[in-house]
């Protein structure tokens, strides 16, 4: 045996003990068993491969492609898919790949956003209520339940659209419909470990309701909200570029892949790959999502589905 | 029993309350000033004050909110200012034809979703599992107005089968007599064979594209259903009684499963009504959500706001009545 995979096998030991001698190599433990589980699923890992790639091409594709999302060339309109436009050119002439390309960024950012003001809400509103009890549960329990009771397109395109048509405003509109799953979860987390005896313990020793609560249930409820997140990632690209579509988004020549499909509409029956190619870039990278989101939850929650893994 | 139809009706109208609390901040949010659009930006200003005035909105906040939800309940939803109707007449005009595509949606959900689930239970771990898993993630991935374009392409553009946009060819429209206002029914009442075709071939791929979405998640509560159920020991006498597989399960099985299965069922039912504001759309299905589209791109507030309430209307008693569905079929549930 070389000494690379010696090496590599001791680490693998360390990692998957079960008597693990701190609270660092308990976590990497965890994290590691978790990832072979995860790795068994192999359409987990396309999910996975397919966000990953989007990742990639929002930071590098746009220098990658050299053409401009913008750049028009009104004598090469609806150009089908060629090898000097992969994607075809759109109405005005531009190439429809760099678009998809740089509108990558523009979803990314979009979900970026949405799930930084939706988990903190989340768990805010969750853990307080459930830490909490009483009237106070009441009441936040009322308003999650309103809004998880309306149907979140239609409330969502209400809002973007009494606040304005653009990208910020879809951010906020999606975020007001999509943070009370996160509450209600993190509530019920929060109602599991409230009574246990650490919490107790650190009640005992003088320690702030805030203090317990960012440092003692907020960090259980963490896992599984994230996968419910993951999961959700899909939901909102689709919501996001549903939006985009009703014209509520992103405002042209934004390459936002909703409004592109809009676009797209009034060619569909002679030039099919001005709105068919970013409607296929939206279901690709919802389909990563749901994949990745499926198979995290069959690692973190095996009850739930009932699938093999 | 009455105890729980009251908690449920109570909670029905909290979330009602909630609802016009939402548009009516909505309504109150809008960058457009509600008196320039009334009066435009040219009017001087005591007319200015006069409307402002005359609109209510120099009185505290409570008492607008309670003079808009008096005018809802009267069945005033306000004025739209692109078709210069009445909102709720629009509305009422256009709902036949969101219902019409819907309900036919749920139908080829139910007709495909339930079967899929059943058989994916049955072979659990086995292809057909695997076929209906990702049958229901591309589903759930899928964005429903690229499918219909997509769709539109295929089966109309090229193959020819399905017949294009809209309820009926433009050669048929206004023949029959809107008696009920759905095309399908309308036309048999009349005896017109040739539309009730026709319209056929107009609905059958935007409700099937409709109700794919409700597919995926019939399916995928079916199988779970079913999953509880094949491990019961009265399947196993069943078995044992030595009646036939297909007995067992269509029979002893699903029959088990129909409470939860109807409430799923009216459930999505809820989210098509919804999922048709695209699907209209790319359609030019002349139903409220082609209607809420055209509002939007005319920034009507008024039709905005009613087709919301609408739509949340229907979706939550959609909700209600499966709870108390739920409660009047299965005796356990009390």
């Amino acid at each position: 045996m070389t000494l690379a995979a010696e090496n590599r096998e001791s680490l693998r030991q360390w990692l998957l003990t079960d008597a693990p001698l701190g609270r660092t190599q308990a976590r990497l433990g965890r994290f590691y068993s978790n990832w072979l589980a995860l790795r068994r699923n192999p359409l987990a890992m396309a999910g996975l491969a397919i966000v990953v790639g989007l990742l990639l091409v929002a930071a590098v594709g746009p220098s990658l492609v050299g053409g401009s999302p913008y750049f028009q060339i009104l004598t090469d309109r609806l150009e089908p898919p060629s090898s000097e436009h992969w994607f075809g050119t759109d109405n005005l002439g531009r190439d429809i790949f760099a678009r998809v390309v740089y509108g990558s960024r523009i979803t990314l950012m979009l979900i970026a956003l949405v799930s930084i003001i939706v988990l903190p809400v989340g768990l805010l509103v969750g853990t307080v209520a459930g830490y909490f009890g009483g009237l106070l549960d009441v009441l936040l329990m009322r308003v999650t339940d309103l809004f998880l009771a309306l149907p979140r397109l239609v409330l969502a395109l209400a809002i973007a659209s009494a606040l304005g048509p653009s990208i910020q405003n879809v951010i906020i509109a999606i975020a007001i419909t999509s943070w009370p799953p996160y509450a209600r979860l993190a509530r019920a987390e929060t109602l599991t470990t409230r009574k246990s005896d650490y919490v107790m313990a650190a009640k005992m020793q003088g320690a702030s309701h805030a203090h317990i609560i960012w440092n003692h249930i907020v960090p259980l409820c963490l896992p599984s909200i994230i996968v419910r997140l993951t999961l959700d990632m899909a939901g909102i690209v689709l919501i996001a570029a549903g939006l985009g579509f009703l014209g509520m988004g992103a405002q042209p020549p934004s390459p936002e892949w909703g409004a592109m499909v809009s676009t797209g509409r009034d060619y569909i029956l002679d030039q099919f790959w001005v709105a068919t190619l970013p409607g296929a870039a939206i279901f690709v990278v919802s389909l990563g999502f749901n994949l990745l989101g499926d198979g995290l939850r069959d690692v973190f929650d095996p009850k739930a589905t009932g699938h093999k893994a | 029993m009455a105890r729980h139809v009251l908690r449920l009706i109570g909670s029905l109208a909290l979330t009602f309350f909630g609802l016009t609390v939402i548009t009516f901040c909505l309504s109150r949010v809008l960058p457009i000033d509600p008196v320039l659009a009334v009066v435009g930006d040219r009017a001087p200003m005591d007319v200015y004050n006069r409307v402002f005035k005359e609109m209510g909105l120099d009185r505290p906040l409570y008492e607008q909110y309670w003079h808009y939800v008096t005018q809802l309940a009267h069945g005033d939803f306000g004025v739209s200012n692109f078709t210069n109707q009445p909102v709720l007449e629009d509305l009422a005009h256009r709902f036949p034809a969101t219902i019409e595509l819907a309900t036919i949606a749920i139908l080829i959900g139910i007709l495909f979703g339930v079967p899929m689930g059943v058989l994916a239970a049955v072979k659990q771990g086995r292809w057909p599992d695997h076929v209906m898993r990702v049958v229901g993630l591309i589903g759930y991935s899928m964005p429903v107005f690229w499918l219909g374009f997509v769709g539109l392409y295929i089966f109309y553009s090229k193959l020819g089968w399905v017949a294009g946009p809209g309820r009926i060819d433009s050669y048929y429209e206004d023949i029959v007599d809107p008696v009920t206002g759905f095309l399908l029914i309308d036309s048999l009442i009349a005896g017109e064979k040739d539309i009730f075709w026709n319209a056929i071939s107009h609905i059958i791929l935007p409700a099937s594209i409709l109700g794919y979405l409700s597919l995926a998640y019939i399916a995928r509560m079916t199988r779970s259903f079913m999953l509880g159920q094949l491990s019961q020991e009265y399947i196993l006498t069943a078995q044992v009684k030595g009646l036939s597989p297909a007995r067992v399960i269509w029979r002893h099985a699903l029959g088990n499963i129909m409470v939860p299965l109807i409430t799923v069922i009216a459930l999505s039912y809820g989210y098509l009504l919804e999922g048709a504001v695209l699907t209209e759309t790319v359609f030019s299905w002349t139903g409220i959500g082609r209607y809420l589209q055209d509002s939007l791109r005319h920034n009507d507030m008024n039709a905005v706001l009613g087709t919301t309430i609408l739509i949340g209307a229907m979706y939550v008693t959609l909700n209600l009545l499966s709870d108390l569905l739920y409660y009047i079929i299965d005796p356990r549930s009390r």
